[in-house]
């Protein structure tokens, strides 16, 4: 026999968990920076289109069309990981984003690279890892 | 190069909006459980990928023209906002140690859009 009432949903943080959760957001970060990277580039194709001609380019041009597909994957993975681990932890860890970002700027677009930014990048680096050991061991 | 007030503010309120995404879209994720319904018709998680995708548009449109050493820092916000929210609506605490991760954030943030110049 099933119970009428399901059981109450209590949120138990589970540590293993947890720290699935952590690394998952830090490698979707790079998804996102790949989806971004697809994007520049297939956008490159509708600089003077219309907001109906972006639309259907989005379907139509493989590089946004994988772009938006790796957002929609990084969106599922993202709502995963928000299920065992705290908001508070996770959101932040997204900005581990702007490093791969920036990298790929220098790489694939030929921006240039200068010591502000090489800090800024290292101290995003360590307070992601602040946040990322300090939120997967308690 | 200036930065309009109105790239700032269509920055901020973008950053604001997507950390009030997520939580619904954290809230969303716990009402899902085997049934398919429970995503389909997970109103949570729409309104949380609908924000999302908001913001979005927001930081385009906002980063299109302004100084990104004035807008960077201005979508960090959306973190310090996270910590706010986080314990207002799922009582997670606020630590040093978060305090200190955002905070370095928030600043290796600013220094990289000063160097963008």
């Amino acid at each position: 026999m099933t119970p009428v009432t399901s059981p109450p949903q209590v949120h138990v943080p589970d540590p293993a968990k947890r720290k699935l959760a952590i690394f998952i957001v830090l490698a979707c970060t790079l998804l996102v920076a790949l989806g971004q990277y697809l994007i520049k580039l297939g956008a490159n194709r509708l600089s003077h289109a219309g907001f109906l001609a972006t639309m259907i380019g989005i379907f139509t041009i493989p590089q946004l069309f994988a772009g938006y597909c790796l957002y929609g994957l990084f969106t599922v993975m993202f709502i995963y990981a928000l299920r065992h681990g705290e908001l508070s932890i996770l959101y932040p860890l997204i900005a581990l984003g702007y490093v791969w970002v920036t990298i790929t700027a220098v790489l694939a677009f030929h921006e240039s690279m200068n010591p502000l930014k090489i800090l800024g990048l290292l101290i995003i680096i360590s307070g992601v890892a602040v946040l990322g050991w300090g939120g997967g061991s308690k | 190069m200036t930065t309009p007030v109105s790239s700032m503010a269509l920055v901020l309120v973008g950053s604001v909006i997507g950390s009030l995404g997520a939580i619904f879209l954290k809230s969303g994720a716990h009402a899902v459980n085997r049934h398919w319904t429970s995503i389909a018709f997970n109103w949570r998680l729409a309104v949380g990928i609908g924000t999302y995708m908001a913001s979005s548009v927001l930081f385009v449109k906002g980063m299109s023209n302004g100084e990104l050493s004035v807008l960077f820092p201005l979508v960090s916000l959306g973190y310090v906002c996270t910590l706010a929210w986080s314990r207002l609506f799922f009582h997670e605490a606020i630590t040093k140690v978060k305090l200190a991760g955002v905070g370095l954030i928030l600043i290796g943030i600013a220094f990289l859009g000063l160097g963008s110049r």
